[in-house]
């Protein structure tokens, strides 16, 4: 039995179950307890589990992030949430330096179970250091794990995975996928874990495979919708749902049935993850490609305010559909 | 020195042994990262072994400790194998840290000792963020960060100040503050008027200032500051004076043998056991392997 909830939800009740589960699990960062969090995912936890647990930060990602890290190593699962994703750069010494490396750097001795949550990505108007994708920047590290779901039970099963798993995860969510809805299962199910490393097929196609990433898994799946409907294409949209581990292998074995791949990431396109993408799958399938890897990426440029320049600058259905048919007319 | 009372003799000349084998350990290391057997960076801590082991000794086993890349002596003082401090240093199977962290890495975690890291001040939040973890978990360790006063330069250094201050979090800062600025540093590298206890107050944080070269003035100090973020639950500061070129052992020594309990031949002893452990450090580290290139992707998670 499944029930239909908002990604914010799931997150909230994912955050509950596992704070009510595990009494090392905190909570951490600004406006996340008397507040609720910005954008209302701690909603009522800290009524619920008290301010030792669930805390309210000062404006000093680096310190937050550098604390979580040492809570993490000292015995507890601290759950920090950055703003977004822009001001994660504030504390990338402490993710890439710290909480990447200590496991490695002293030779296996400690784990760092920490995970930092954060919304990223634009088309809300914000500009250009309010918009950040970094799906790519988070995927270049070795040492950290980033999760990247699109739909409400991969929001909520991953979260939880990741809050019970032993290394730092980057938890990639986004500004407009909070509000959409999804089916979970019900809350007397067994526990809905979603396993790292496990990308899903949202539509099984023949003619091209699409790969999205956080919401333009969404966006790439009513593409797909649309190109069916539309132009008789028969896409397979593919959600990798965690960006390390990656699920290459669900893709490579699209690819080599349908012999093109798209790739929809809101991020910049050089360095960007669908160009680490385009390699991987070009490596084990460039004898059957019928194509170039083709990439519907965010443009590159810092992402302007002017609602025509923002709208020409992210990604949408109509240029992935753009997209699939140029491929498609490649002979 | 004198102003301090001499623990009981048993404890001082534990001290002091723990002082001679930081001294002959860090000699050694100068001698063969000279010689090219350590590689990369290697920070000694000369002249600072009265503020490691003074405050190390102000610990107790459960209160987690960390430092900067000046890493060995901490090690050492926590009860660490010198042979797998030695051969992290080399960059041996057998290192602390398999070879994979280094002279800058160092961690021993069974001891509390989680490490050594390579970013100045980087290790503040993260220290802050062991007592946390002692708060929410109901245990009353006390966490110790060690830095330079270097260090307390960087945003890091206060937006931690502030965050332990707000939450009441026992955590001891230890600032070492070599004084002596090197002929080459112009003024406006570095605060003269450097009061770091006049910043921490500034944030909330209470502090004290002892002679870093004098380990029963550091170990009283470090001791007061432990006990009142322990009960207090609330972070300190401490900043110990100290010089590169200082000796920071003979004042113990002379104190001991002033008050009959250290003649010559067993000063002699303690020297004598302190080499000899380096020695069988070193010799314990030559003979460790390289890692084999196999493990390479050991303690990584899949990508």
């Amino acid at each position: 039995m499944t029930r239909a909830i908002t990604y914010r939800e799931a997150l909230g009740e994912a955050l509950r179950e596992e704070l009510t589960r595990d009494p090392s699990v905190i909570v951490m960062g600004e406006d996340v307890g008397a507040f609720g969090g910005a954008f209302r995912v701690t909603e009522g936890l800290q009524e619920q589990f008290g301010r030792q647990r669930v805390r309210d930060t000062p404006i000093s990602e680096n310190a937050i992030v550098g604390m979580g890290v040492g809570a993490a190593l000292a015995g507890l699962r601290p759950v920090v949430e950055l703003m977004t994703a822009n001001f994660a750069l504030l504390a990338m010494d402490q993710l890439v330096n710290h909480a990447a490396t200590a496991r490695a750097m002293f030779g296996g001795q400690v784990r760092v179970p920490l995970v930092v949550r954060m919304p990223q990505g634009g088309g809300r108007r914000l500009g250009p250091v309010h918009s950040h994708t970094f799906d790519a920047l988070f995927a270049h590290v070795p040492g950290l794990l980033v999760a990247a779901p699109s739909m409400p039970a991969d929001a909520k099963g991953l979260l939880k995975s990741a809050i019970r798993g032993s290394d730092p995860v980057i938890f990639l969510e986004h500004e407009g996928l909070y509000g959409i809805r999804g089916p979970v299962a019900d809350t007397d199910a067994r526990d809905d874990l979603v396993a790292f490393g496990r990308a899903i097929v949202r539509r099984p196609g023949t003619d091209v495979t699409i790969v999205g990433i956080s919401r333009m898994a969404l966006i790439a799946w009513r593409a797909g919708e649309q190109l069916a409907r539309d132009h008789d294409i028969a896409a397979e949209v593919i959600d990798p749902r965690t960006l390390r581990p990656l699920d290459l292998e669900t893709i490579v074995a699209s690819v080599r049935r349908t012999r093109r791949l798209v790739v929809v990431e809101e991020g910049w396109p050089r360095g960007g993850f669908g160009a680490t993408l385009a390699a991987l799958v070009t490596e084990r399938t460039f004898g059957t490609l019928a194509a170039p890897v083709c990439r519907v990426t965010g443009a590159d440029v810092p992402l302007p305010y002017a609602a025509t320049l923002e709208r020409a600058a992210v990604p949408d259905e109509a240029a992935v559909v753009r997209a699939v048919r140029q491929v498609l007319s490649d002979l | 020195m004198d102003e301090r009372p001499l623990p009981e003799p048993r404890i001082a000349q534990e001290w002091l042994a723990a002082m001679l084998l930081i001294r002959s350990f860090e000699e050694r290391a100068s001698e063969l990262y000279s010689a090219g057997e350590i590689a990369g960076f290697l920070h000694l801590a000369t002249g600072e072994e009265a503020t490691i082991v003074g405050s190390v000794r102000a610990l107790r086993a459960t209160d987690p400790l960390a430092s900067t890349y000046r890493a060995h002596a901490h090690a050492l003082a926590c009860g660490s194998d010198p042979g797998r401090v030695m051969a992290e240093l080399l960059g041996r199977a057998d290192g602390l840290c398999g070879g994979r962290g280094g002279s800058m890495h160092i961690a021993d975690a069974e001891r509390g000792f989680l490490g050594g890291w390579g970013i100045v001040g980087g290790h503040l939040p993260i220290t802050a963020g062991f007592a946390l973890a002692a708060d929410v978990l109901g245990r009353d360790d006390v966490a110790l960060a060690h830095f330079g006063d270097g260090a307390a330069q960087q945003g890091m250094f206060a937006e931690t100040l502030n965050l332990a201050a707000l939450w009441g979090l026992p955590v001891v800062f230890l600032a070492t503050n070599n004084t002596a600025r090197p002929a080459q540093a112009p003024p406006e590298r570095h605060p003269d008027a450097a009061d770091l206890l006049d910043r921490a107050r500034g944030m909330g944080i209470a502090g004290r200032r002892c002679d870093g070269t004098d380990v029963l003035d550091v170990h009283a100090t470090v001791a007061e500051a432990v006990a009142r973020a322990r009960h207090e639950r609330r972070p300190m500061l401490v900043e110990a004076r100290t010089r590169r070129d200082a000796d920071a052992i003979t004042p113990l020594a002379e104190r001991l043998a002033a008050a009959g309990a250290l003649d010559p031949e067993a000063h002699a002893a303690l020297e004598a056991r302190a080499r000899a452990a380096v020695d069988a450090a070193v010799a314990f580290a030559r003979a460790s392997p390289e890692p084999d290139p196999a493990t390479l992707y050991d303690h990584v998670p899949p990508s």
